[in-house]
């Protein structure tokens, strides 16, 4: 099956099984290998991208799915050298330590500060019910995505 | 403190993981590779009538299909520790086999591989090979697995004991002191299994050159020596200078990812078969049936106490689930990596503990974040907080009472246990001190009993721990079983230009080596971090190592590498001396020079650097280069302590038990980077909290894994927490270079038992003594209505 998206901001066309699911097609097809999977029961949230400027676990989607649709994955959130704020906030705040759960918490993240730019920690906590993180503890990550908030409100 | 040195450095790694740029190896594709699936058993105990691949063959895209009938057959995974009966008789030893030939001893283990073009294609071939099985019965309780009418794990042995075990003082000596005690008290419960869940789920890429006759394994693991010396000595017989084992950026481990795998020796042999890569991804289901468990004690443990609240003595007997097989490291967790841990932070005079160590049709069970110490911890912070309530004294009084006093090991040796271990330095009221304050005891105690008054259910739980990191001095383990070194290797290459690469045979799997390793060596030669780099997790680079686990890649990893760095500094001074036209004696070295002392004649590293590789003016007799490569083995073992407390809620109507704050004291010596410590503890603490709240792997009677997905496991999400409140105090490790005793695994081990006492604080007053973790709603609704 035919399908064109726009991923990152680019355009592209792909001729693809109907059965591939959009994380597949994301690691596999497109080489984006920032999209982790860590479940098969859409549980862990490593696989989150943005679709239409909205969180979704792309492992629960098929890529036919995201036919015609704005696609944004960990790759496509610094500017060129420039990371983004809530990359530079996970850095300065030690938001991560393996690395396999933070494009998925980045992208969520994302999600948790478009809908509420001034969230409580209560609110962080709960915007990240979706996402395992078994390194950090969650602590640096909420500190992370309370200090994001702050350098985007500025 | 010098310029890096305890200082709270950002991370280098973080940028390539923040842009979605890690190199996991799920992430490697290398040209015409083959993908692998596997045909898992869907019983836990039976035998293998038959297995028909015809049609699978047949079917699109198939490579190759293997089966225990294949020359794979004829190779096991070995066991790295080995634990003897205490009557002397040898550990019993199975052949682990990469796929299981007639029998099948554990859900999920492997019958078949099917190896095709694409995952899909393998996949769809896999569910067409056809396998006649003949259940039999099982048994997955450590304790059951010892009753005579048990089902056998393996015939050959008329038992299921792998081995049995005891350390300690004289079981009868114990017993009799228990006897006359003025106090007993007593707990049976279980060490319930947990399953490690590191996000990233194994991953392995096997390859085999033709030409060169060379293989290279790419894996998910923390050991990559390690592995590379199993896989060619112990199962296949491959020479060890033509593997090559590259483990690039591991997505955690927490012990599951030490241990050499059957997949990994599966995929290394089928490369060569099909002379194509082959690469093979656990999904979830399959990490659970697969991943080696941990914990999985049964225990019944009495401790006596004189009418002061004294211990006088400690008696356990423990039955500690293997699995199936034995895993690498698994005889020595609940023994050497336990047992010798029931001393505690207490001066109790008369310990013994009794192991018994059953197979059991299930996933091996081996070494988890703490492995062995979470358990000891657990055991005796929970027995001492529930003889505390029983004597009606203050949980904090009877453990400043018991409290071994401080020691730096300095001028005096450490502490000498009963239970063969020599502790290095400690504090331990130190931290509870300091734990206390934090908290704000004695105000929350007042709060405590208005809250009871108006029906809630507040409680405070303490845990005061010790842990035996820095793994390990060799020719201690070696006496103990190991059939390793566990020494650690760190080379030091300075380039002509004064830039430096180092290399250490420790690997990072979220630990941030590559910066901390870089701050220490910063300081130590005086040059900036820029101008250093750590490499790790590659056997063709790295010359030899023994890898991540048991908090040791500071202690043991950063110590060789000081050690490198003295040489190169000795070195460099003869340099020096030459240039400057002075003797060695005369010369100081600072801030990344060689000073004449009291003048201001100075030579600095780099131009060192250069004049060792071009020696054109250059010290007779010396040799060009500036390259040093140490091996490190400890002299002791590092003893880590600290002091956690858990505050809780617990709701009336529902059972279920809010944790409101915790709060970490932790001493791991002197401290490289604040930040990365931090990090270490609340992320321990969360998982230790897990286990304590929501974890648990079940198997029913009949070897079904009931909790198999993250449907059913229950794993600490974002709103099941707190933040952590952290603390230190810091007594240095007098054994080695930094003084450091390791971070990684100390929040997992003295978690657990604050939050179980905090439940059980919280409940006290309605006539509850003790509680089965993971304390769920559901038992602690139950525990309220007895
Ligand atoms: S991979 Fe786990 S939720 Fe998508
Ligand atoms: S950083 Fe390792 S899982 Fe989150």
């Amino acid at each position: 099956m035919q399908i064109s998206l726009t991923i990152n901001g680019k355009s592209h066309s792909n001729d693809i099984e109907p059965r591939m699911s959009l994380v597949h097609y994301l690691r596999e097809v497109m080489d984006l290998t920032g999209t982790h999977v860590g479940c098969d029961t859409s549980g862990c949230g490593a696989c989150t991208i943005t679709l239409d400027g909205n969180a979704v676990k792309s492992c629960t989607l098929l890529a036919v799915q995201a036919d015609g649709c704005e696609i944004m994955t960990i790759e496509g959130m610094a500017n060129g050298e420039q990371m983004h704020p809530i990359q530079e906030a996970f850095k300065e705040n030690h938001g991560l330590q393996c690395g396999f759960c933070t494009p998925g918490m980045v992208m969520t993240a994302v999600d948790i500060l478009k809908s509420n730019p001034n969230p409580t920690e209560e609110e962080i906590r709960h915007g990240l019910e979706g996402n395992f993180c078994r390194c950090t503890g969650y602590h640096n990550i909420v500190k992370s995505i309370q200090q994001a908030a702050e350098q985007l409100n500025s | 403190m010098g310029n890096f040195i305890g200082k709270s450095v950002k991370r280098r790694e973080d940028a390539r993981f923040l842009r979605g740029a890690g190199r996991y190896t799920d992430d490697i594709k290398l040209p015409k590779m083959t993908q692998a699936a596997f045909v898992r058993s869907p019983y836990a105990h039976a035998k293998v009538l038959n297995i028909d691949i015809s049609e699978a063959q047949k079917a699109d895209g198939v490579v190759a299909i293997y089966t225990g009938q294949d020359g794979c057959g004829a190779y096991g995974v070995p066991c790295g520790w080995q634990v003897n009966f205490k009557n002397g008789d040898t550990m019993r030893e199975p052949v682990h086999p990469l796929l299981a030939k007639d029998k099948i001893r554990h859900l999920g283990e492997a019958v078949a591989i099917v190896v095709a073009e694409t995952l899909e294609l393998a996949r769809d071939a896999a569910e067409l090979v056809e396998v006649d099985y003949e259940e039999l019965p099982a048994v997955t309780d450590p304790k059951k697995a010892m009753e005579p009418s048990a089902p056998l794990v393996h015939e050959e042995w008329g038992d299921n004991a792998a081995f049995d075990w005891c350390i300690g003082n004289d079981r009868t000596e114990v017993e009799a002191a228990l006897a006359s005690a003025h106090h007993v008290t007593e707990m049976e419960y279980r060490n319930h299994r947990v399953a490690p869940n590191a996000m990233e789920p194994r991953s392995y890429i096997a390859d085999y050159d033709i030409n060169a006759g060379k293989w290279t394994l790419y894996t998910s693991t923390q050991n990559p020596h390690l592995i590379r010396l199993l896989l060619c000595a112990f199962v296949l017989g491959i020479p060890e200078h033509k593997v090559r084992v590259v483990s690039y950026d591991v997505g955690g481990g927490f012990g599951s990812k030490i241990y050499h795998y059957t997949e990994e020796a599966l995929l290394t042999w089928i490369s060569k078969e099909i002379g194509r890569p082959v690469k093979w991804t656990s999904d979830r289901s399959e990490a659970f049936l697969t991943d080696a468990h941990g914990r999985d004690h049964v225990v019944h443990s009495k401790m006596g106490f004189d009418k002061d609240g004294k211990i006088v003595a400690h008696l356990t007997d423990e039955y500690c689930a293997m699995g199936a097989y034995l895993s690498t490291f698994a005889p020595a967790v609940p023994t050497y990596l336990h047992g010798t841990l029931f001393q505690g932070v207490y001066t109790t005079p008369l310990i013994h503990l009794n192991v018994v160590a059953p197979f059991t049709h299930t996933v091996v069970v081996d070494a988890y974040r703490g492995a062995g110490r979470p358990e000891a911890t657990y055991l005796l912070e929970r027995i001492i907080s529930k003889a505390a309530k029983e004597m009606k004294m203050d949980p904090a009084d009877i453990r400043f009472k018991n409290f071994i006093p401080p020691f730096d090991g300095i001028d005096e040796p450490g502490y000498q246990t009963q239970v063969a271990l020599q502790y290095d330095s400690g504090n331990y009221e130190g931290v509870l001190k300091r734990g206390l304050e934090m908290l704000g005891y004695e105000d929350f105690r007042k709060e405590q009993t208005k809250a009871r008054k108006n029906g809630k259910l507040l409680g405070v739980g303490i845990s005061t721990y010790i842990e035996g990191c820095g793994i390990a001095p060799s020719a201690v383990v070696g006496s103990l079983g190991a059939r390793a070194g566990l020494f650690e290797v760190g080379h030091v290459r300075v380039q002509p230009t004064g830039k430096v690469q180092v290399f250490t045979g420790t690997h990072s799997h979220g630990q941030g080596h590559e910066t901390v390793f870089a701050q220490f060596v910063a300081d130590k030669l005086g040059i900036p971090m820029d101008d250093i780099e750590i490499e790790h997790g590659d056997t063709d680079q790295v010359a030899f190592g023994m890898g991540t686990y048991g908090s040791r890649s500071l202690a043991v990893g950063g110590s060789a590498i000081i050690k490198s760095v003295e040489k190169v500094l000795e070195k460099g001074a003869k340099i020096a001396a030459h240039k400057l036209e002075a003797a060695e004696k005369d010369l100081e070295y600072a801030e990344g020079k060689w000073t004449v002392k009291g003048t201001d004649k100075s030579i600095s590293f780099g131009d060192v650097s250069l004049t060792a590789y071009v020696p054109h003016d250059y010290p007779e007799g010396l040799e060009p280069g500036l390259d040093f490569s140490s091996f490190y083995d400890p002299s002791n073992f590092t003893y880590p302590f600290g002091t956690h407390i858990a505050v809780v809620e617990v709701d009336k109507d529902t059972g279920k038990v809010d944790l409101q704050r915790f709060i970490a004291c932790d001493d791991v010596g002197n401290v490289m980077n604040p930040m990365i410590v931090d990090g270490q503890i609340q992320g321990g603490v969360v998982q230790g909290v897990g286990q304590a709240l929501l974890e648990e792997v079940v198997y029913d009677d009949s070897g079904q894994m009931i909790t198999g997905s993250y449907m059913d496991y229950a794993m600490p999400r974002a709103d099941d927490v707190p933040m952590i409140e952290t603390d230190r105090t810091v007594t240095p490790c007098p054994h080695n270079p930094l003084g450091v005793k390791g971070a990684g695994e100390a929040g997992a081990i003295g978690s657990t038992p604050a939050v179980v006492n905090a439940v059980v604080d919280a409940l006290s007053h309605l006539g509850v003594t003790d509680i089965q973790m993971p304390v769920t709603p559901q038992r602690v609704w139950k525990a309220m209505q007895n």
